[in-house]
Order: structure tokens, then sequence, then C-alpha cells
């Protein structure tokens, strides 16, 4: 009964640090290339991996990772693929989180999904489309297999949907800073430290991390100073998109990360 | 199942409702709520705004007032002989919702969201639409309302449905053509939570039909059940009698529940609902979700729809832009496990026979989607007999497939073609349709004679 989220981000805030979160989704460009730059992001500095599954409907996630994914899906890349991403993420040293909207767990079965995702070494999993409300079997099948279930929050949540968010959650809980999809932005908008404020106080045990819009070092320096931990996606995902060949991608993913690591150790404070 | 009293005539959204959905939006296992948790509270808002308003005396009052002088209801019963004597002499009668303001039923869903979203406080407006008929009617509402209004529309839908994209800007609407996915509507319906999700502060979504998360397929429902309320007090009133079947095409499902939600407590109306069946159920070209897909999580709800083993969504095919849509509402996924509703495909050659015959036996040109209707009419009459009596709702009118009809006819401008006065059939791929040439032909005939 123990989280390896949680541990693994304990971990950093011992260090005086946050967490630094990567996202990638599996399948781009190709199952083999997208594990690739998985492990190149761990060998850069990412603490966690989030292993994302392709879905045909990604309704939260902007331009970038649509791209992505829809090559994904277009040539069948599934829930086994990503489980063995998982494995590849564990064996690499970092902590792989399954980043998925709900119908592809629901279709792989969610007993099954719980169990195999145990088996090959995964945390847990975020479900971005899946509130509490929704998620009875989830969060029973999870119980059982002893995985960590990780659900969302956003500036519009009220605090008393704080807390009953907060309370289904064990790992962290996911802060959505901003209103509206993924991509990169331009600055990291003060509504996320409001929200991380607002978070914490409904559920102070539980780490918060943020995630929607970072994309460099110095935003991952803004952010580590009031989160527990900081999710990379869109940018990661560009490192990909842009690179020439699978090669070059895990080189620009590796580096993306060493840089966003210094960030979350910018102000490292002194060991909690 | 549970029974609710028999509604009244006439319309307003108090008429006993059936039992379903619980408070939280389920149909059985069906509907909920599968959405980012940024759009909780929206959602929250609408149920909260949309139960105060449901039993508001003024806002009925206002509603009341926009159906009778601006949509025109009620919409009239229509009967068409001739086009039942294609229907193994069952009688047929139509629900005229295509003579409504915009040329379909969808208006009336939507004047029932532009009230809400005035009543909220919200300034702008969003849809999605796959014939057009929906953005059309939005933006017709948010002409009259004084909202802004943005439209999403899949780009192969713009190009089949032009006529409905240039009447949705006149009306002052801005539309996107999605170039996402399949570039029909459920790339739209995609685009449209994406935008809401960002501009929710100032943005309402006015969703088509009854699908989406809670509370959009309940509010839908009472929105559009003024179909079915008047239709049973109009057939009740003409034939002292109910009708033996009611029929509805399906696309995400509002045209249907509209005018069945009136009938469920009638068990011995039976309910049933045309799927497109494109290309057949056969060659996985369709879009029939009830009768060719399996339960599954899409667009904010759990109900039938089309999706691989991966539970990605499966590309729907269907002539008509309006049926194009692989998920269903989740209430038809719940009549249908409990055995209340049945579900059928009809396949686009099917529709088309029928679409053709209605034009040249009564002078009305369906709605394609509509024309899915009317196929499962002949069927059922053929099934039923002489004595049955068939209600048919008649979504929509078909100006805005008058080009696509053309196409399949093989009329239009071809030069080597006489569009006239028979319908050249020739050129198509199925045996459907040559029939509904010789059918119409053979109809012409028995009238001169
Ligand atoms: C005339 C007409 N009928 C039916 C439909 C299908 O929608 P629903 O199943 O929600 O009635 C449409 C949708 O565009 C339409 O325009």
């Amino acid at each position: 009964m123990s989280s390896k989220l949680a541990d693994r981000i304990a971990a950093a805030k011992a260090e005086g640090r946050a967490a630094l979160i990567a996202y990638l989704p599996v399948g781009y460009p190709t199952v083999e290339g997208s594990i690739a730059a998985m492990v190149a992001a761990v060998e850069g500095g990412a603490d966690i991996v989030e292993v994302g599954v392709p879905y045909s409907d990604p309704g939260m996630d902007g331009p970038v990772i649509q791209q992505a994914v829809d090559v994904a899906v277009r040539a069948g890349v599934g829930m086994r693929d990503a489980l063995r991403a998982v494995e590849a993420v564990a064996a690499a040293g970092a902590v792989p989180v399954v980043m998925s909207y709900w119908n592809p767990i629901e279709r792989y079965g969610v007993e099954r999904f719980a169990g195999d995702l145990a088996a090959a070494g995964g945390a847990g999993a975020i479900t971005p489309d899946l509130i509490p409300d929704e998620a009875g079997a989830w969060l029973a099948a999870a119980e059982r297999a002893d995985l960590d279930r990780v659900f969302l929050v956003a500036p519009s949540s009220t605090d008393a949907r704080l807390v009953s968010t907060t309370a289904a959650c064990r790992g962290f809980v996911y802060a959505a800073s901003t209103m509206g999809v993924t991509g990169t932005r331009a600055t990291v908008s003060d509504a996320a430290e409001k929200l991380v404020a607002r978070t914490r106080a409904a559920a102070p045990d539980l780490a918060v991390c943020v995630g929607l819009g970072v994309s460099n070092g110095d935003q991952a320096a803004e952010v580590a100073a009031f989160a527990d931990g900081v999710i990379v996606g869109s940018a990661f995902v560009r490192c990909v998109l842009d690179a020439e060949d699978e090669a070059a991608g895990a080189a620009a993913t590796r580096r993306l990360a060493g840089e966003l690591a210094a960030g979350v150790r910018r102000h490292e404070s002194a060991p909690a | 199942m549970t029974t609710t009293s028999p509604p009244q005539p006439g319309a307003d959204l108090q008429p006993a409702r059936p039992s379903w959905p619980d408070a939280t939006g389920h149909f059985g296992i069906f509907g909920g709520r599968f959405v980012p948790e940024a759009l909780i509270a929206a959602l929250d808002q609408l149920t909260e705004a949309y139960e105060a308003m449901r039993t508001d005396p003024a806002f009925l009052e206002e509603f009341a007032r926009l159906q009778r002088d601006y949509t025109g209801r009620p919409s009239p019963i229509t009967e068409v002989p001739k086009f039942a004597r294609h229907a193994g002499g069952a009688r047929v009668l139509l629900k005229r919702e295509d003579l409504n303001h915009t040329g379909s039923h969808k208006i009336n869903n939507v004047l029932g969201q532009a009230l809400l979203t005035k009543r909220i406080g919200k300034t702008r407006v969003i849809a999605e639409t796959g014939a057009g008929q929906h953005g059309v009617a939005t933006a017709t509402a948010a002409a009259l309302m004084g909202l802004s209004c943005t439209v999403y529309m899949g780009e192969e839908d713009t190009r089949r449905q032009a006529l409905n994209v240039a009447r949705m800007r006149l009306l002052g609407a801005e539309v996107i053509p999605v170039t996402t996915g399949s570039r029909t509507l459920k790339d739209a319906i995609n685009e449209a939570f994406r935008d809401w999700v960002t501009n929710v502060e100032t943005t309402n979504y006015v969703f088509g039909t009854v699908a989406g998360p809670h509370p959009f397929p309940e509010m839908v429902r009472d929105f559009q059940r003024v179909i079915g309320d008047e239709a049973r007090a109009q057939v009740l009133e003409r034939e002292g009698r109910l009708p033996d079947a009611v029929l509805a095409c399906v696309g995400g499902g509002s045209n249907a529940i509209g005018i069945f939600t009136a009938f469920v407590p009638d068990e011995g109306v039976r309910l049933i609902g045309l799927e497109a069946g494109g290309d057949g159920l056969e060659t996985g070209r369709h879009a029939a979700t009830i009768t060719g897909g399996t339960p599954g999580v899409l667009h904010g709800a759990r109900s039938y729809l089309l999706q691989d083993d991966n539970g990605q969504t499966i590309e729907s095919h269907s002539i008509s832009a309006g049926l194009d849509y692989p998920g269903v509402g989740p209430e038809h996924s719940y009549l249908h496990d409990i055995g209340r509703a049945e579900y059928r495909a009809i396949t686009d050659a099917e529709a088309m026979e029928a679409f053709a015959l209605l034009c040249r036996t009564e002078g009305i040109i369906p709605a394609i989607e509509s024309a899915h209707a009317l196929a499962g009419a002949l069927k059922v009459g053929e099934e039923l007999g002489p004595d049955a009596l068939l209600l048919v709702n008649l979504s929509g009118r078909g100006d805005k497939d008058v080009e696509t009809a053309s196409r399949w006819f093989g009329l239009g401008d071809r030069e080597d073609v006489d569009p006239g006065p028979g319908l050249d059939t020739e050129q198509q791929p199925t045996e459907g349709a040559v029939a509904a040439g010789d059918a119409v032909a053979g109809q012409e005939a028995g009238e001169t004679a």
C-alpha cells in the first residue's frame, strides 16, 4: 500500500525541489521511437513519465498533441503498446504513470487494465475526462491492484469539488493551470498559483502538480516555486514532431528534460 | 419499465417526464458526465439554471410565445396516401417539422437553450453542426436574441451542405470549418468542446442533440418533446386512436426522442428509430450506432458507439450529414436495452429511394435525414399491413440537400441528362434507387389512368 508517485515526489521534495513530470504519447513517430523519447526524457532528468495512450477524440488537447496522437491512432497503437512503454520507463529508472482518456481503458477492461498496469510496473493512471463521480469501477480496481489514481482540478473547480476530487486521488492531484486545452504558452498564468493554494487548503497532505502550458526552464522554475511537481507535455511532443528522425527526436527530448530538470532545481530550498 | 401518466396535449415542459435520467444524468448505465473537470462548473451552472427555468411561468410563457409566433408551432400533421401505397397500404401520417422556421426540428431546442444562455448572463454561443440545420437554428436564435455566435462544422460537411454555410453567415454567425479527424460532426463536437473549455466564462455551448454530458440529453429532450406532445394529441383528435408505430431517424437522436417521449408510456405503440446504414452494415461503412456498435464513452457520455478494439472511435459514413455520427444519445441506448424502442438501419440507397418517392408522390422534398424515417415506414408498413397507422417524424426539409440528391440521381447540369419529368436513375450503383424510379413511374401511370 504505498504510492509510487507520492514516494517519488517526496524524494524530490527531500532534495528541496519539485518533481519533473514528462508527458509523451505512445506511438509517435512509432512505438519504438516514442519509447526511445521517453527513455531520453528520463536520462535528461524526468522523475515521472506520463505514458500517453492514443485516443481518436482528444477533447482536452491542443494541436501539437492532436497531431502526434492522430498518427499513433491511425497506426493502430493501443493499450498493449502503452504497457510496453510503461515497462521501458520503469526499467530506465523513472516512475511511469499512464495518461489516458477513459474510453481506451473501458474498452480494454477496467480490471484487466489495472492488473496489467500493475504487472508492468506502472504507478497508476491519470484520467483527464474521468471525474471521481463516474470513477467507481476504476477506483475499486485501482484499490485492489494498489495503483495510484490521479484526477484533475481546474481554476473553475468549486471548493467543494476540490475537497471531493482530492479525496479520490492517490499519488498526486493534477492542477490544470489554465482554462483551456494543452499547448505551450508564453507565460504561466497566475491562476496556477492560486489554484495550487486552494487545492492545498482542501488537501494538505496530497502532492499538487501543475500542468498546461509549461515549456521551458524559466517557467519550470517559476512553477516549481509553488507546486510539488511540474508537468510538461506539448513542449516534449514538439521536440519529437520537429525532429528529422527518431535519434534527433530523442536527443532534443533529452536536452529539454535537462533544461527543465535544471529549472525545477533553480530555487533549491533547504531539504524538507 | 416505469410508466408515466399520459402527456397533456399542447406543449410546455411540464407534462409528466419519464423517470429517467437520475439526478446525475444516468439512463441506467448510460449517460453521465465524462468531461474534463474544467467544464464541471459550467455544466452544474447549466443544470441548476435549467432546473429553475423549467418550471418558471415567465420562461414557459416566453418559450411558448416564440414557438407559436416565431417557429410557427404547432406543426401540422399531413397524411400522405400516395406515398403510403408503397408502404404495404398502411396509412402514413407525417409530423411536419420541416415547416418550422429554419426548416427543421432543431429550432425547438435552440430557442430553449438561447433563452437559458441569456438567463445565465452569457453573451456568446457556440454550436457544432453536421447538416448545418442546428448551426442555422443557433445562428437564427443568436441573431434574434443579440448573442454572438460561432459554429463548428466539419470541412467535409461545409462542402456537402454549402447552402447552410451561406445561411449561417448571412445570419451573422462565424462558421469555422474543422479539418481534424474525419472532418465531420464528431470532430466539430471536439472543436466546440475545446472552444468551450477555453472561453467558458462568456460562452455557452448550445448542443444540438440529445447526446453529450448531463444535462444536455435531458434538457434537449425536454425542449424537443413538444413534437410528440403535439403529435399524440393531433393523432388522437383526427383518428380517435394512437398510431401503431412512431418512426424517426436517429443521428444523435433529438428528433426521435422529441417524438417518442410522449408515447413512451403507451406500451402498445411501437417506437422505431432509423439509423444511417450508409453502404450497408456488412460493409462497415455506416453510421448505425446502436444496430452496429457497442457501449463505450464518447463526447461526455456513455452510450453505444462505433469503436474498434482499442476504444478508438470509428469514422462513420452516411449520405446524410446530419446522421453521419458514430455516437448516439444515451436515452436511446437505454430505450434499446430495456426493449422500449427498436432501432434499424436504412442504407443510403433505401433512404434516397424514399426521398424520391415522397418528392414525386406528395410534392414534399424531405431532408435526407428524414428520408431514412420514410424508408423505415415503407418497410414497417409492409410488415404491419393495410390497417396499420404509422406516424413519421419529417424532421426537416430537403432544400439543403438538393445538390446531393441531384448528384445521386444524376440530375443537375449534366448536358446529356434530361432532368425531367422522370428521375434518371440509370447511373445508380444500387437496385434500390432504380426501383424508386420505377415505383414513381408506375405511380404516375396509375394516377393518369
Ligand atoms: C433534418 C434533420 N433531421 C435529423 C437530424 C439528426 O439529428 P437528431 O438525430 O438529433 O434529430 C438532423 C441533424 O442535422 C437534421 O438536420
